[in-house]
């Protein structure tokens, strides 16, 4: 059995571990004499003032206070926390990578090369036909996919009539976001019994109202929604657009393609299939898909190829911008690096080995798991324990936990993705970890957990009195 | 079709060794064969549950190649970039990001982990980004900062909505003063027809916004005010404190754009009226990177719960010690779904963790230094500019920071062309204006930078 002590920096000094930037010194400048009226500007600054030496001790003991996937096993459902290759930050790193984006079109070409070769690299993975780079998350890839079937609609003259999104239940809450950021009424549709859409409630759910329905697929159970076709037939004969959301895409890579399923518009989370760093919860980035009719709507600008030259330009009836330059281009740059280095087999072997691991990992942990086959996740019910009473015990076993009570289809949820970086040992370590917490009712309470660097923290009261800069403590 | 992949010339030998399988997973065939058995599948195939009308039987038409040839190939792909000395700005900045800032947050256990959904092993990054907010806090006056957003431009939409949402009464307009690029202005856009807002813009006077031009469009049905200090051609505004009495008449939001840098020098926002501010606050800690930012967003606390994005507060754990926790989720959609304050999950955390360690090597005093220096430079370029021949600047008679325009005699584009030549980049502005952007990573060719605007202009 495995077990995981992290490393606490406990200060005695301080209320609580590491001390804070500011109770390590904080200083204030006087700004003095600027050229500038006395009015326009402010006479001082405090911010902390440590010196080098002693700021990478902060940051280095944070850093230990804190858990990567290069740490351990992150089976989070969902997120798609796979290890990520090292080499694609030395690209990344290069200055030439750091141009400004106001940079002219000819002096930049390799930049630009890159963007539109990333641009077909996508399109081929999706079986799309054309692609935009610029949302910088995969939600707002979604709010950009919902602007551009808006302007489709708006195009056709039915954009008064089209009021309604539909999404399933169990889909990632971002979606009922965006759809309702870009003024859509959200239509929810129930899952049926095995899990997946139930195509009785859609056929009553769409219509002439009907501006899009969004999909993940697999869904959020981990479960291909094996009656794709059909629903994709449903939503065209009713005039709407079929909408896949990309986070479970890790699942599909070589092996099913959102365009040829009948999608018309998809956002690809290309942090978590392509395995650039989350960094703590983001960047990410966004990209969107749409099929040859949708192109015209696409972002404003679009990178293209003239004679061997790369050129910005604007798609014909654009929806305008998400972002204000070019999208999160740094982690487009290591999503690129990623694909060439693993090339359309390499992606391939990468879902299958995912889906390889999802289904072994099932197969090992002794708790309920309704539902299946799986593909790169899977849903364990923690049955008469809570979720995350359970998650938390899990921690002192070197496993950071799933997702846990979500979606809310299986009670007490434990929502599971171990993606394709975790070897058979691992996987079995995993396992062990949660048959122990299962076996250990008596003490997944709230003294969990025990070994890492705090212990159970009070989240209510951090809602009740919101405590949200060095300031605020301070004053106390 | 937006491009067709491009066949790989790589060597046969490079793509065999990829062709096997993806090298970042472990499993060995003996491993593969025992798991197979174990779940009770025949192979791999089996394991996919879909039907065969929609599988995808052909290859994903993308050579693989060796990590050595990738990082060659892109390499020196990105070195047909000119290597230009960019004199560019207009809200996107390179400031010399310390190396420390690259040790410290390229350490593993910050880039390689996820949101902080479970605290207990999070603390690190955590107390970063509470952190990072306490120096919003600081340089802002404003009580909330929340841990990070896409850009300038998303929070800026960001902030109209929130303005939709806690404003009293209904309205539909929001304004913004015509300097405002285009490209914050069509996401601005684009983030208000959902909440059928609509975005008009009033006009400055010599590159300013006046109290008088503010007030003869300001009305009941006005539900925020934008303003930019330093302004897009880099002046600082002077009459923000009178502005934001009027807005505040109006029972309208006062929304000031600025950065970090900014604002170690200028007044605080919340002194001025000021509601909310946003910006761009990745020039601290990341270089122009094609436009990838980090957007800012601070409010006043009355706000909080709309406040959109990621909150990290104080509490404690079993042991009471003081430890951080992300807070306040109840606004996110991941509970309120269609009800969030914001679509926004995945957002920029490892940039705000950067900007917080670029902050803290500077100190209060590096910082107030950095930002009396882009003053100071702005003015001083703008002086040697101004007695070439045939240039004026900078265009209005204003205060800058970091940048300004100059107007110019002859065609503003060839004179562009020309200094490209030389190796500078600038902003063309329109036939006769260029504008220039100077901070401590381009200053040490100013001087060649006015030889060559002089060339270029005669």
């Amino acid at each position: 059995m495995q077990r995981h002590t992290q490393a606490v920096w406990d200060d005695t000094e301080s209320d609580g571990y590491e001390p804070l930037l500011s109770e390590k010194g904080l200083e204030t400048a006087e700004v003095g004499e600027t050229g500038l009226p006395d009015e326009l500007t402010r006479d001082s600054l405090e911010l902390p003032a440590l010196s080098e030496p002693e700021l990478a001790r902060h940051y280095t003991r944070l850093s230990q206070m804190n858990y990567g996937i290069d740490s351990g096993p992150y089976p989070l459902g969902s997120c798609t926390m796979k290890y990520n290759p090292k080499f694609t930050e030395e690209i990344a790193g290069l200055s030439a990578a750091s141009v400004h984006p106001d940079r002219d079109a000819e002096s930049v070409q390799g930049t630009l090369e890159i963007y539109h070769e990333l641009q077909g690299y996508l399109a081929e993975i999706g079986g799309m036909d054309a692609v935009s780079l610029q949302p910088p998350a995969g939600s707002a890839g979604e709010f950009a996919g919902i602007l551009v079937a808006k302007a489709y609609h708006e195009a056709n003259g039915e954009g008064d009539e089209r009021t309604e999104v539909i999404v399933p239940t169990s889909a990632h809450g971002t979606n009922f976001a965006s759809a309702a950021l870009a003024g859509y009424d959200v239509v929810e549709l129930p899952d049926d019994a095995d899990g997946r859409v139930d195509l009785n409630a859609l056929s009553a759910a769409v219509g002439d109202s009907t501006a899009a329905l969004m999909l993940t697929n697999p869904n959020t159970l981990g479960l291909f929604e094996r009656n794709i076709e059909e629903i994709a037939a449903m939503i065209h004969e009713a005039g709407g657009l079929l909408y896949y959301d990309g986070a479970n895409l890790n699942a599909l890579l070589g092996r099913a393609r959102p365009g040829d399923m009948g999608f018309d518009i998809m956002h690809y989370n290309v942090h978590k299939t392509f395995a650039t760093p989350h960094g703590g919860g983001g960047p990410g980035a966004g990209p969107i898909g749409v099929n040859e009719d949708l192109a015209p709507f696409l972002p404003t600008p679009q990178v293209r190829e003239e004679d061997g030259a790369y050129e910005l330009f604007e798609p014909a009836r654009s929806v305008g911008k998400v972002h204000g330059a070019m999208g999160n281009w740094l982690v487009l740059l290591k999503a690129h690096a990623y694909i060439s280095r693993l090339g359309g087999a390499g992606l391939r072997d990468a879902s299958a080995k995912a889906v390889l691991n999802a289904n072994y990992l099932a197969s090992q942990i002794d708790l309920e798991i309704p539902f299946g086959p799986f593909h790169h996740e899977f849903v364990a019910s923690a049955g008469e324990q809570d979720a995350a009473d359970f998650a938390k015990r899990m921690l002192d076993y070197g496993v950071h936990p799933p997702t846990t009570k979500w979606p809310e289809i299986v009670s007490e949820a434990l929502m599971t993705e171990p993606t394709e970086a975790e070897s058979k040992k691992t996987l079995e370590q995993v396992a062990d970890a949660f048959d122990a917490v299962r076996g250990d009712a008596e003490s997944s309470d709230s003294s969990s957990p025990e070994r890492i660097a705090a212990g159970r923290i009070d989240q209510t009261s951090a809602a009740r009195t919101p405590r949200l800069s060095w300031q605020r403590i301070h004053e106390e | 079709m937006s491009g067709t992949p491009e066949r790989s010339t790589r060597d046969a030998e490079e793509q065999h060794a990829t062709n096997r399988g993806t090298p970042y997973a472990p499993h060995t065939d003996v491993e593969v064969d025992a798991m197979l058995e174990s779940i009770g599948a025949g192979d791999i195939d089996a394991l996919f549950d879909i039907p065969d009308s929609v599988q995808f039987d052909g290859e994903l038409a993308i050579s693989g190649a060796s990590e050595q040839a990738v990082i060659r190939r892109l390499t020196e792909t990105l070195a047909q970039n000119a290597d230009d000395t960019e004199f560019l700005g207009r809200g996107h900045y390179s400031h010399y990001v310390p190396s420390i800032v690259d040790h410290l947050s390229f350490r593993s256990e910050f880039i390689t982990s996820y949101t902080q959904y479970q605290p207990e092993i999070t603390q690190g990054f955590l107390q970063a980004l509470f952190e990072y907010q306490s120096l919003l806090v600081e340089l802002t006056g404003l009580e909330v900062a929340n841990c990070s957003m896409y850009d300038a431009a998303t929070a800026l939409g960001e902030a109209a909505t929130l303005a939709a949402r806690v404003r009293g009464t209904s309205g539909s307009r929001v304004l913004v003063p015509d300097y405002v690029r285009a490209e914050r202005r069509a996401v601005l856009e684009n983030y208000v027809t959902g909440v059928g807002l609509v975005v008009e813009e009033f006009p400055t006077e010599d590159g300013v916004t006046t109290p008088e031009a503010v007030g003869r469009v300001l009305d009941d049905d006005v539900v925020m005010v934008y303003v930019e200090s330093p302004t897009t051609e880099g002046i600082i505004e002077e009459h923000l404190a009178e502005i934001g009495d009027l807005v505040a008449e109006r029972d309208a939001l006062f929304c000031l754009g600025s950065d970090p840098v900014a604002l170690a020098l200028l007044r605080s926002p919340a002194s001025l009226g000021v509601d909310i501010v946003t910006g761009d606050a990745s020039v601290l800690g990341l270089s122009a990177s094609y436009g990838m930012g980090l957007g800012l967003f601070a409010c006043r606390e009355e706000y909080l719960r709309q406040v959109p994005g990621r909150l990290i507060g104080a509490s404690e754990d079993a042991d009471g010690n003081r430890a951080f926790t992300l807070t306040l989720q109840t606004r996110e959609q991941h509970i309120r779904r269609e009800r969030a304050t914001s679509n926004i999950c995945t957002n920029q955390a490892w940039i705000a963790l950067r900007a917080a360690i670029h902050a803290a090597s500077l100190g209060p005093s590096g910082l107030v230094s950095l930002a009396k220096r882009c003053h100071a430079l702005a003015e001083r370029t703008a002086a040697r500019l101004d007695e070439i021949d045939g240039v004026s600047a900078p265009v209005h008679d204003r205060y800058h920071f970091r940048e300004f325009a100059a107007r110019t005699d002859g065609d503003a584009r060839a004179i562009g062309a020309a200094m490209r030549d030389d190796g500078f980049a600038v902003h063309v502005l329109d036939g006769e204006t260029i504008q220039i952007c100077v901070t401590d990573v381009n200053e040490h060719r100013v001087d060649e930078f006015v030889r060559s605007l002089e060339e270029a202009t005669h």
